[in-house]
């Protein structure tokens, strides 16, 4: 059925990265230097793969919006990163990593990359250590672990509630030391507005300088996209406000593939919606599931009494409260994997037992823990997300239980790789977030971190090598080439479009109405009907944004509101094509949910003798639909079973 | 509990680097004190562009307080006047129905006006360019617990490291210094067994830097200690101060 080639190595699981790496194509020293590389992104994907490949001799151009490369928004993560050390002889391994993470997503990511991925995890901690990364430890001087959603080990590294900062840090600063010897050249501010090709393959970009507003055209043997995913297409995310999808769906539409769309993270422990006026959600860490516990009152009157403001939660007594991942999945509790523990705080509040003002939340406490513990235990674990949630709402969480609803967090959905992590256009690559390949339809809580890692320092620079091997002879390219100039003449005509409209409609206001469609019918469940409506409304809502948009200011300047417009109108697609895809995918799984499909229990039904594929769009140009395209995921060595949480 | 206030906001405006600058005032109706201090300038935006106005341009981005992109200087206090707290994580709570708020970019040497209330940090990247890393290339390294670390040195060392580069120490202080921001990161690989080999090295590199890029010196106001959203203490100048001596004793 498949006619895609994901180049799966031969051999059994654990052999075949062995083999692969034993029979690539590799580049010697003298040639490396002769071969420049573009990566756009600085997160822990770009930044990592960046200061590996100037390692390794490559010319690397380094890309990033930011002021700094030190700000991509892998910053943010909080709880950790996995690894399948075993330093707590608890019975973890490579193969427990590998069938935990596959099973976690549901059973729709390829084998073979997610067995790679576990395997070159532990290698992630140890290069992280010899940087300084500063991960928690024990008394004894070794390092401590904890555990997160999805798994019954405690395979998790962390620093305190800043995993994600320290991790990019690190990478920074090994991508710093390259800036500084000269082998990386870092463009800030700059933003990659679309990727060129030259007789099929990828050569460059053409980017954005966003101080200057002027468009600048870049060449290169290779281009890696290190993006991140596309999440704030619901406005409201636990994303930064400059995270955006633009990059990546410039290269669909240059031909790249958009595998999985509708496959986007919902994380169930967020700080609830409080108004219009709000720009983004923000997370509380995974690894509060440890010692805080979830539950909503047992009575529907004890919720609507809370709701009214008249009962405080410390007043309902302990049997009247419903502690509901406990009793639905006794053998992981609150640590279910983030699907399943965003339903049943939704299947709860739609049943009328959610708390808040709104009803749109549930609780997260810490009394037990910090009677088991003692406050001070509790405060060292987690004591920058407690400062965090009290700056934000205005309560203390030692006191009083925190209040949580889910949000969007992170999109596994992204561009098609194969094993190589290279995209259907040759020499164009994905890696980190921005591509699809490791975590199927859900990602377990501290793989995103494991992943970004594992393609920017132990996988890319290996498999581009394979590619850039038969590129030795290419000499390197200028910028005056017609398909430069093709690339530069269609953006300018793009951001004239724009200008020109001078309408009344902010940008923002646009894209708080794309967030609400999102939301509404694309959000955590979805149906057939819905979905129909959403791909009306978006066609209607992208006809408004092109006639009615408003950008002050000049476009060949400093302009933010004609940067957002640009990422804006390219969320609109992107929602489009995630509503496509939720609409082809007549099953449950992961962070898919049909309402069509799901257990008597309320569990995702999935339908592996259908749907055991990667759904592949490719572009065929404006209003016309997008073919869909099936990499058939064959099981070779797991037995699919539905997703068990409960014994 | 939170309600909505009236308030003034005089807001630094400057078209680029060589422009003049001046204020601006606007006001505010109705403004949530839920918000928080980033999404009232939101809001003071929308009105703008409404008015077909060019909206304030700042610097943000992660608004959860760790990407260290915001960077204003509200009532005279770097971030505002909440403590330990960057402007994305200041609230309009911490606020008077009627108030009258200052907004200015970070005013110091080292970091050049961009536009209104963005300026240019790139000088920091500079100095962690200079010597802000231990020399190791991926692969080849040993296994994550060959080296013990005790958990004192360690967690001294994550306190440094939680530094965000955000640029308050030196807006806050009077010598427009960097010594915070750069004693952060000596200290936090000075701390530890891996980033000890290079150590004399780095200090001398990323002083000479700050140096050669115009930030001042540092005279024991504490101000930067103050003002960092991330508490970094100035004990940290202190561990800087041995680590340079000692480097250029050995010299």
């Amino acid at each position: 059925m498949s006619t895609i080639n994901s180049k799966i190595p031969q051999g059994s699981l654990s052999d075949k990265w062995k083999n692969y790496k034993d029979h690539q194509k590799l580049v010697n020293p003298a040639n490396k230097r002769r071969l420049d590389i573009i990566v756009v992104g600085t997160g822990l994907a770009g930044a990592s793969a960046a200061a590996t490949l100037a390692e390794l001799g490559f010319n690397v151009l380094n890309f990033c919006i930011q002021d700094s490369p030190r700000r991509a928004h892998s910053i943010a993560a909080q709880g950790g990163i996995n690894a399948a050390k075993n330093y707590q002889n608890d019975g973890d391994s490579v193969y427990r990593l590998f069938y935990d993470t596959i099973k976690g997503g549901d059973y729709r990511a390829r084998e073979a990359n997610v067995y790679r991925l576990a395997e070159v995890s532990n290698s992630i901690i140890d290069q992280c250590v010899a940087q300084g990364v500063p991960f928690a430890r024990e008394y004894g001087g070794l390092l401590d672990n904890r555990s997160f959603g999805g798994a019954q080990v405690s395979r998790t590294f962390y620093a305190r509630g800043q995993t994600g900062q320290q991790l990019l840090l690190g990478a920074y600063s090994a991508l710093s030391r390259q800036i500084g010897l000269g082998r990386v050249k870092m463009y800030k501010r700059h933003e990659m507005l679309d990727v060129v090709t030259i007789d099929g393959r990828a050569r460059g970009i053409i980017a954005r300088n966003l101080v200057t507003g002027k468009l600048e055209r870049f060449a290169a043997h290779a281009v890696v996209v290190a993006t991140g995913g596309y999440v704030n297409t619901f406005f409201l995310s636990t994303n930064a406000m400059g995270s955006n999808g633009s990059a990546a769906w410039q290269c669909y539409k240059k031909g790249a593939w958009f595998a999985n769309p509708c496959y986007v993270q919902i994380h169930p422990t967020c700080i609830p919606v409080h108004g219009e006026f709000q720009s983004k959600l923000t997370l509380m860490s995974e690894s509060l599931r440890n010692d805080g516990r979830i539950w909503v009152p047992k009575k529907k009157e004890d919720a609507e009494f809370i709701r009214a403001g008249q009962l405080k939660p410390t007043q309902i007594k302990e049997e009247d409260r419903d502690y509901y991942l406990e009793r639905r999945y006794p053998a992981f509790g609150n640590l279910v994997p983030r699907d399943v523990a965003s339903r049943a705080a939704k299947e709860r509040c739609d049943a009328g037992y959610g708390v808040g003002s709104t009803g749109l939340a549930v609780y997260l406490d810490f009394a037990e823990a910090i009677n088991r513990l003692g406050r001070h235990v509790v405060e060292q674990r987690y004591g920058n997300l407690f400062q965090m949630y009290e700056k934000i709402v205005d309560d203390n969480p030692y006191e009083t239980p925190m209040m949580i609803f889910p949000a969007l967090h992170y999109a596994m959905g992204g561009l098609w790789v194969d094993y190589e992590l290279m995209t259907s256009i040759p020499g164009l690559f994905a890696i980190g977030e921005a591509n699809f390949s490791d975590h199927g339809a859900n990602r377990l809580g501290a793989s995103a971190l494991m992943q970004g890692l594992a393609d920017g320092y132990f996988v890319l620079p290996y498999t581009i090598q394979n590619y850039l091997a038969d590129q030795i002879q290419v000499p390197r390219f200028k910028t005056d080439a017609p398909e430069f100039d093709a690339a530069e003449k269609s953006i300018e005509d793009r951001i004239k479009k724009l200008m020109n409209i001078k309408g009344n409609r902010s940008v923002d206001s646009l894209h708080k109405e794309l967030g609400h469609i999102m939301w509404e019918h694309i959000g955590m469940a979805r149906n057939s009907e819905g979905l129909k409506e959403a791909i009306t409304l978006l066609g209607k809502l992208k006809q408004e944004f092109w006639s009615n948009v408003r950008i002050p200011g000049e476009s060949a300047d400093l302009n933010i509101e004609l940067e957002k417009a640009l990422r804006l109108a390219d969320f609109i697609e992107i929602g489009e094509l995630m509503a496509r895809d939720a609409y082809n995918r007549e099953e449950s799984c992961g962070g898919h949910f049909r309402e069509e499909y799901q257990t008597p229990e309320g569990e995702a039904l999935r339908r592996d003798d259908l749907l055991s594929y990667v759904s592949c769009w490719e572009y065929k140009g404006d209003n016309i639909e997008p073919e869909l395209l099936k990499e058939n995921l064959e099981y070779e060595f797991v037995v699919r079973q539905q997703r068990n949480y409960k014994n | 509990m939170d309600k909505n206030i009236n308030i003034t906001i005089k807001v630094w405006r400057q078209k680029g680097p060589k422009s003049k600058g001046s204020f601006e005032t606007y006001k505010l109706n109705n403004v949530s004190q839920s918000s928080s201090f980033l999404e009232m300038l939101d809001v003071l935006n929308e009105q703008l562009i409404s008015e077909g106005k060019e909206p304030v341009a700042f610097d943000h981005d992660c608004r959860e307080g760790i990407c260290g992109m915001c960077s204003l200087y509200i009532n005279g206090h770097p971030h505002g006047p909440d403590s330990a707290v960057t402007t994305c994580q200041l609230h309009m709570r911490k606020f008077e129905d009627g108030a009258t708020i200052t907004v200015e970019p970070w005013r110091s040497a080292g970091f050049p006006v961009i536009r209104d209330l963005m300026v240019d940090r790139y000088a920091f990247d500079k100095i962690i360019q200079a010597g802000g890393f231990v020399s190791v290339n991926t692969g080849g390294v040993p296994d994550a617990n060959a080296i013990p670390i005790s958990k004192k040195d360690a967690d001294l060392a994550m306190d440094a490291a939680a530094c965000i580069g955000c640029g308050a120490c030196v807006a806050a202080c009077k010598n427009g210094s960097a010594m915070l921001f750069v004693s952060a990161k000596v200290s936090q690989l000075s701390l530890l067994p891996q980033g000890k080999v290079e150590a004399a090295r780095r200090a001398k590199a990323m002083i000479a830097k700050m140096d050669e890029l115009g930030f001042g010196n540092c005279t024991n106001t504490r101000a930067c200690e103050a003002e960092c959203p991330k508490e970094v203490s100035i004990s940290n100048i202190a561990r800087l101060n041995r680590e340079f001596i000692k480097a250029k004793l050995a010299d």
